[in-house]
């Protein structure tokens, strides 16, 4: 065991999953030689040389599009976009192409991709280095989506992710990756060495893709959340002193309903929490399945608790981020209805 | 004080519209045999000249003269004219069966045939082409069965691909076909990507990325050159240029480029201009660009200048919008009847036998039909399950999928 900031955790996933296996390559923006504006990479062209790990042009679609032959191939790329927000120009080859490529010749090629893509806010980025589009990609069938929350799990499943047979959108939240953020930007954040998850195998393993992980168990009231929202919740529930009991959803796409279900039928009440904005985000769809599967045993209307519906603003950031002062008012609204 | 003259914007025009008179006199075409044939180790820089002209083997008395010449025997030649006529045949039938209602949807080659019959000839078993939807010559010189391609554009239960894609998207890794999208531009890139993968392995293998005029358009058109350029990677980046995009001109997408071929120049790579309907000189070409691809000298450009007889697709009328007899005034004539009288004129074909062959060819594409049609068409006899929707989104179905294929029923 190794004590791993998040982002060591995913440089990690991959030096374990290069090593493994010749097939896999790392690609992206700046990932070659510099090891990437996050350093997820650094060490990797060096260490597998340069064919195994290189430098972009800065052109998403050709970046996924190249990614996809190679895939076609036989190979195992694993992308990075920079940033999150500037996965649009890719989104054809993610939606149109890589989701759909095992679908549509009847399995005679796959797609087996990983697109890791820093997310969220929290770092004063302003509404283009700050975005939370996973909802973009639940909706396309075919696509897997995945956020981790901790460097345990990032490692457990990027390396599962890089495993997979299908493509997966690996979702890093970049405010955790020095520490479990919980939302108070008013005090430094706490580094993942003095945190039990960031304890983390030098070696192999593998997170299951499509489970979900209870963080606290409580009583009165389940939160889902998932990425940096699992630390906020936390924060939120020990702050307001009622019983919750947090989910870290992980995978959001397949989505472990079993565990959602189970917990809204023990507590009766609910609460949603995610950094992107309300609207069609995926917390309707965690809303809508819970009314479908737990309608008779809810207390209260199910609450949700995201980033307004307006472009992530600059200046005004702690204003749009949903803190525990926010989640925690959603708690007491909910144990009140 | 000077009055400033106002803007205007330029739209570009095709020469003639519908009720004019069919005008090529702006394609410029050069003498059969009279472009220069380079090493393969050309520098880019020192053949710029081959984007702007156009390579040619046969002349109009059926000969093949020139540099680009003497690369294929009687047999291949016969071999390449059989495929075709078949592709012909084959696009003739099933043009019917889509207006019979056996299908939904059809898109035909006439005129285009050289291009991937010839095309494909220049490649090795285990090379990947990243096709459009116009390049089944490349199924058809392969051999793949056209029972199977009938199988695919009826959607019966016999269907490769399970009813799941449009009439003619076929995909078979076997036969290096890489599957149809069915979205435009997007599998050149993927090409582009596919080559790089063989290169990194330290493989043999070589890709060809497919596009026509209007994709080149495209933003992943211009991904492909760059990644392609960047990496040197063994890619023949093919672009079809049949004059139309459905209804709009090859002017609307080459804007103020001299060809499609001179894109290359920019990102030095070199660029070659080829009689599309010129089963020889496309052969010659591509295998050209093959020998650098595998030679690890990087990518080539290749425009192949040809002319969409048909329409667009069985959704299209080209009357609309181009002169009716347009076809017939093409300069660069019909590409089955051009290496036809080319082998006449070798003393290895006639008249006779040609029309034997297309009686033979019908037939064989006829039984195929028969067989294809017992195992159903779109809207009668067997079809693919309703089960079929749910599987293959995944390796492994997921719990959300599974239950809404048993609330449908299945």
């Amino acid at each position: 065991m190794a004590r791993m900031t998040m982002i060591e955790a995913v440089r990690s996933a991959m030096d374990v999953s290069m090593g493994r296996d010749d097939d896999v390559v790392v690609f992206g923006e700046d990932v070659g030689y510099f090891g990437g504006v996050f350093r997820a990479t650094q060490g990797l062209q060096a260490k597998y040389g340069k064919t195994r790990c290189f430098d972009a042009p800065i052109n998403e679609s050709g970046i996924l599009g190249t990614a996809i032959g190679m895939a076609a191939y036989g190979l195992k790329p694993c992308v990075e976009i920079q940033f999150a927000d500037y996965m649009y120009p890719a989104y054809d080859q993610i939606t149109q192409e890589a989701a759909r490529i095992r679908y549509r010749s009847n399995g005679d090629f796959t797609c087996p991709i990983v697109v890791r893509m820093p997310t969220g806010g929290g770092i004063f980025g302003g509404q283009t280095h700050s975005q939370s589009p996973e909802a973009l990609f639940t909706h396309v069938c075919g696509l897997k989506v995945v956020v981790p929350s901790n460097p345990y799990d990032a490692k457990g499943l990027l390396i599962a992710a890089i495993e997979d047979p299908d493509p997966v959108m690996f979702l890093e939240p970049k405010r955790l990756y020095n520490g479990p953020f919980d939302g108070h930007h008013e005090r430094p954040v706490t580094p993942w060495s003095k945190h039990d998850l960031g304890e983390v195998p030098e070696g192999h393993y593998t997170i299951p893709i499509g489970k979900a992980e209870i963080r606290r168990s409580g009583s009165a009231v389940t939160v889902v959340a998932y990425g940096t929202m699992v630390h906020v919740a936390l924060a939120a529930a020990e702050e307001t002193g009622i019983d919750a009991e947090v989910i870290d959803l992980r995978s959001l796409l397949p989505l472990d309903l079993d565990t959602i279900v189970q917990s809204v039928k023990k507590t009766g009440r609910c609460v949603v929490v995610h950094e992107a904005t309300l609207t069609s985000g995926f917390g309707a769809e965690v809303v809508s399945l819970v009314q479908e599967h737990c309608f008779y045993s809810l207390e209260a209307p199910v609450v949700r608790v995201t980033g307004w519906d307006t472009p992530y603003p600059h200046a005004q950031e702690w204003d749009y981020f949903p803190g525990p002062a926010r989640v925690g008012r959603a708690l007491k609204e909910v144990m009140e209805g | 004080m000077t009055e400033v003259p106002h803007l205007s914007l330029h739209v570009p025009e095709p020469a003639v519209r519908p009720g004019g008179e069919p005008d090529f006199s702006n394609v410029k075409i050069a003498k059969a045999g009279s472009v220069p044939r380079p090493p393969v180790d050309a520098a880019p820089e020192d053949i710029r000249d081959l984007a702007y002209s156009i390579i040619r083997v046969l002349n109009r008395d059926g000969e093949a003269v020139g540099p680009w010449a003497g690369l294929l025997s009687d047999e291949e030649l016969l071999t390449g004219l059989r495929n075709m006529m078949k592709l012909r045949a084959f696009d003739a039938r099933m043009l019917m069966a889509q207006r019979q209602g056996k299908t939904s949807f059809y898109m035909q080659h006439l005129g285009e045939e050289a291009v991937s019959s010839a095309f494909r000839k220049a490649l090795d078993k285990g090379d990947m082409n990243f096709p459009t939807y116009r390049q089944a010559g490349l199924l058809i010189a392969d051999d793949y069965p056209m029972v199977e391609m009938m199988n695919q554009i009826y959607s019966n239960e016999a269907d490769p691909l399970r009813g799941r894609q449009l009439p003619i998207m076929y995909s078979s890794k076997a036969h290096g076909f890489f599957t149809i999208s069915g979205n435009l531009a997007t599998q050149y890139v993927q090409a582009v990507g596919w080559a790089m993968a063989s290169a990194i392995k330290k493989d043999t293998k070589i890709a060809a990325a497919w596009i026509g005029d209007g994709s080149t358009a495209e933003s992943d058109f211009h991904s492909a050159l760059v990644f392609a350029s960047t990496y040197k990677a063994p890619v023949i980046l093919n672009i079809v240029n049949n004059q139309w995009a459905i209804s709009t001109f090859q002017g609307i997408a080459r804007g103020g480029s001299g060809t499609f071929a001179a894109r290359g120049l920019g990102f030095g790579i070199p660029a070659l201009r080829v009689d599309g309907n010129d089963y020889l000189a496309v052969y010659a070409v591509a295998k050209w660009a093959a020998e650098r691809a595998r030679r690890n000298l990087g990518p080539t450009l290749i425009e192949y200048v040809t002319y969409r007889v048909g329409a667009h697709s069985t959704s299209d009328d080209p009357s609309a919008y181009r002169p009716k007899t347009e076809s017939e005034a093409w300069p660069l004539g019909d590409p089955v009847l051009r290496l036809k009288k080319h082998l006449i004129v070798r003393g290895v074909w006639s008249e006779e036998r040609h029309t034997q062959a297309e009686a033979e060819i019908l037939d064989e594409v006829i039984q195929a039909q028969k067989q294809a049609e017992s195992h159903g068409t779109l809207h009668a006899g067997g079809k693919p399950s309703v089960r079929d929707i749910f599987e293959g989104v995944y390796a492994e179905m997921p719990a959300h999928i599974r239950r809404q294929r048993q609330k449908a029923g299945y």
